[in-house]
Parts: C-alpha cells; structure tokens; sequence
C-alpha cells in the first residue's frame, strides 16, 4: 500500500454531500442503498455509471451546441434593416463597434468554455477508463477547472435575455430571441449535467507509478 | 487581535478526511486562520478555516439578503430613445422572454437568477441564526443536502458581466444608462465571491443536535 491510502483500498467511503467518513466494510456485496449516517445521502464508492452518463449527456450537449452555433440567437432590426445574429457574429460585433475588451470575454464564456469542456471531458472519459497514467495531477486539475469555470457560459443566454426585455418593453420589436439561444441555454445546463456525473475518483483508479 | 488565535479544530471533529476529488484518506491536522488544506495526491482543497465566525457570516448573509431584493425590485437598465425612456428589472427580462417564445430562457433565468439564490441566502440564514451558538436549526439535515445540491446553479454573478455587455451592445442603438439594479448585483456579485470561500461542511462539525445532546 502507497504512503497515500486510498478510502477504497481501506474499506471506507467518503460522503459527497458532508464529508463524512464512512466504514463500507458489510457493504462489499454492492453498493446498494448505503446511507450517510449524518445526512441520510446515499453513499457511492463511485458515482454510478459515470462514465454512461456523463457520453450520453456531453454527446446530447454536442448535439444542441451545434444548432446554437448555426442558427441566429438574436434579431436586431433598426431603421429597416434586419440583422441575425449568431453567437459569433456577436463576438465579431462587439469586437468592432463595441470594446474588444468585451468581446474576448464573451469569446471565452460562448466559445472557448463549452470547447474546453467537451474537448476535456471527453480526454477524462477516456483516458480514466483506459486507467491512463499519463498526468494525472493535471488530468485532475483540468476537471476541477472544468467545474469551477463552466457555468459562465451562460454570459450570452442573459444578454439576448436583457436586451429583449430592453428594447420590447417600451418601443418597437427591435429585438427578438431566436432559437439559437434556447439551444445554447440547453448545451450550458447539459455540459454541466455532465460534468457532474463524471467522478474525478476515476483518475486515480488505474496502476499507479511508484516513481513519483 | 489579543484574543488566543482561533484554532479551526474542535475535538468533535473525526480524526479523518476523505478527498472527494480522489478518494486518498487524510489525517486531519490543525489548521491556523485562513489556513486550506490540500490534498497531497490530486491538489484539491480538502477544507479551510474560515476566518469568519458563525455571527459574521450571518450578517453577511443579511446584507446579501437586504441587497438580493434591491436588486430584484430595482431596475437594471433604462434606456432611452427619442427622448422615451424605458427602464427594465429582472421579472421584465423573464416576463418578456416567456412572451418570445423562449419558455426555457425563461425558466433558466427564473431559477438560476432568483429561485436558487434566494433559496440559498435564505437557507443559510436560517442555518447560522441556529450555528451561532452551536446548535442545529429545525430541518438541518435536508436543508444542508439542498445547499450542497444547489451548487453552481445560481448565477448572479454571471447576470452582472451580461447586463454589462447588454449595455455596450444597445448603446449601438439607443442611449442606455445603468440603474441601481445593476449596482445592487455588483454588490451580490461581491458577497457571493466571499461566500464561495466558505466551507459549509464544517458545520457539520461544529453544530450538535439539541435532542440528541443533553441540552434542557
Ligand atoms: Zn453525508
Ligand atoms: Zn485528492
């Protein structure tokens, strides 16, 4: 046994919700219904069936995210003119009559997150179930990442949201929600859906170098 | 302060602690005032010692209270064209998206902008109104896996950076000018961040059940 024991290897079970260490001796049966003493959740030596839930709700996301990216999210009309906007055109808007500033971060919130998110936990995914060595400390960094950062991106669904309320309330339609935005609303919630299904335990799980 | 340095351990607390990024077994050890304590394998934070007692967090927790319902009653932006002058709060943006056939916009702003954070700052008065003098509020149990639950679904501080583009965005075409709405969701924006640093768990450790203990 390495000088870090691991709570499976010692028969114990941490509880995700308070933290409390559990004996999971009587239990090796299966996980079947254990319970947390201290606030009743139900205890998992791992997350059940992450690694099914977590490609059946990052490919679902995959699929919204592209109908978010192709249609328009937002119609702006002024003086006769008629504009669709898509989420990038939105970026490439505010880049150019707006503040650059800005746009970098919507860029990042609309684009580069839900990227960082499928691209990582779909490395996750499979390098944990190949029980991959490669990295680990910075496998684990990048979930932890992943989970602090992914919940920005819904930045874009509450500009079209305000800038509807705006401009309808008083005046003229000059401002419409379009699809694309339901569409980018979902991929958000299911990316985080997934993202929480993952268990960041299953890094670990594989052989272990003693190099280190 | 002159006062012995507070200790983030009580003797209550159980000896162990499981990382729940990676599942390594950690002896617990002391931690000093604003101390974290990481986990050897994965990095991951396994606790910290809050700097703050249970009587200042709550009245943070009131503050963010008396400034969540300014900032849902108050105004975000107005905007003016033609010398008309319009002003928005958060139900009109919700009002407004349920009308435009984005039911689901609608539903998300609704829960992660006023549901959740409200629940929670609500929860968590109510929790350490109780904590203050170490005791467990009515309904702690459920109440404390609700907030676990409720996580990173609430996004005020999201809302803030959106109502901050939306205003360089329609100052393409209408003169917008930012309300005391937006003001009072930079302040929450601040006292979430402060929040986020506090670990909850621990009081688990630092509260007793009042039937379960001696207490008259
Ligand atoms: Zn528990
Ligand atoms: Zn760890």
């Amino acid at each position: 046994m390495s000088a870090l024991p691991r709570a499976d290897e010692l028969g114990l079970i941490g509880c995700h919700v308070c933290g409390q260490v559990c004996r999971a001796a009587d239990t090796d049966g299966g996980d079947a219904a254990l319970a947390c003493p201290r606030c009743g959740s139900t205890l998992h030596r791992r997350k059940p069936a992450a690694y099914t839930r977590t490609w059946a709700l990052l490919i679902a996301a995959f699929l919204m995210y592209i109908p978010a990216n192709v249609l328009p999210i937002m119609r702006t009309a002024s003086l006769g003119d008629i504009d669709d906007n898509t989420i990038i055109s939105g970026v490439v808007e505010l880049w150019v009559k707006g503040s650059p500033g800005l746009a970098v971060i919507v860029f990042c919130a609309s684009i580069m997150v839900p990227m960082l998110k499928f691209l990582s936990l779909g490395t996750l995914l499979v390098t944990s179930r190949s029980g991959s060595n490669w990295a680990r400390r910075q496998r684990a960094q990048l979930y932890r990442l992943v989970e602090l950062i992914g919940y920005w991106s819904m930045l874009d669904v509450f500009v079209v949201a305000l800038l509807t309320a705006l401009v309808r309330f008083g005046f003229f339609s000059l401002v419409e929600p379009l699809p694309g935005v339901v569409f980018f609303g979902l991929t958000v919630v299911l990316t985080m859906f997934a993202s929480m299904c993952f268990d960041p335990r299953l890094i670990w799980d594989g052989k272990e170098d003693s190099d280190d | 302060m002159d006062a012995p340095s507070p200790r983030c351990i009580d003797t209550t607390a159980p000896a162990l602690l499981i990382c729940e990024h990676c599942d390594t077994v950690h002896r617990r050890r002391p931690l000093a005032k604003g101390e974290v304590a990481e986990c050897a394998r994965c990095g991951a934070v396994l606790e910290r010692c809050r700097g703050m007692r249970a009587n200042a967090l709550l009245a943070l927790v009131l503050t963010a209270l008396v400034v969540f319902v300014q900032a849902t009653l108050w105004p975000i932006v107005t905007l003016g064209l033609n010398g008309q002058y319009v002003a928005a709060t958060l139900w009109d943006v919700i009002h407004m998206m349920w009308l435009d056939h984005s039911q689901v916009v609608a539903v998300l702003a609704a829960a992660t902008l006023f549901v959740f954070p409200l629940a929670k700052i609500l929860t968590l008065g109510w929790l350490l109104a109780y904590a203050r003098s170490g005791r467990r509020a009515p309904g702690f149990r459920p109440l404390m896996v609700a907030l676990h639950h409720l996580g990173p679904w609430t996004m005020s501080e999201v809302f803030v950076l959106g109502a901050l583009v939306s205003i360089v965005k329609a100052h393409l075409y209408f003169d917008v000018l930012p309300d005391p709405g937006i003001y009072a969701y930079g302040a929450l924006m601040l006292l979430i961040t402060v929040f986020a640093g506090v670990d909850l768990t621990r009081l688990w450790d630092e509260t007793r059940d009042e039937d379960a203990g001696g207490a008259p």
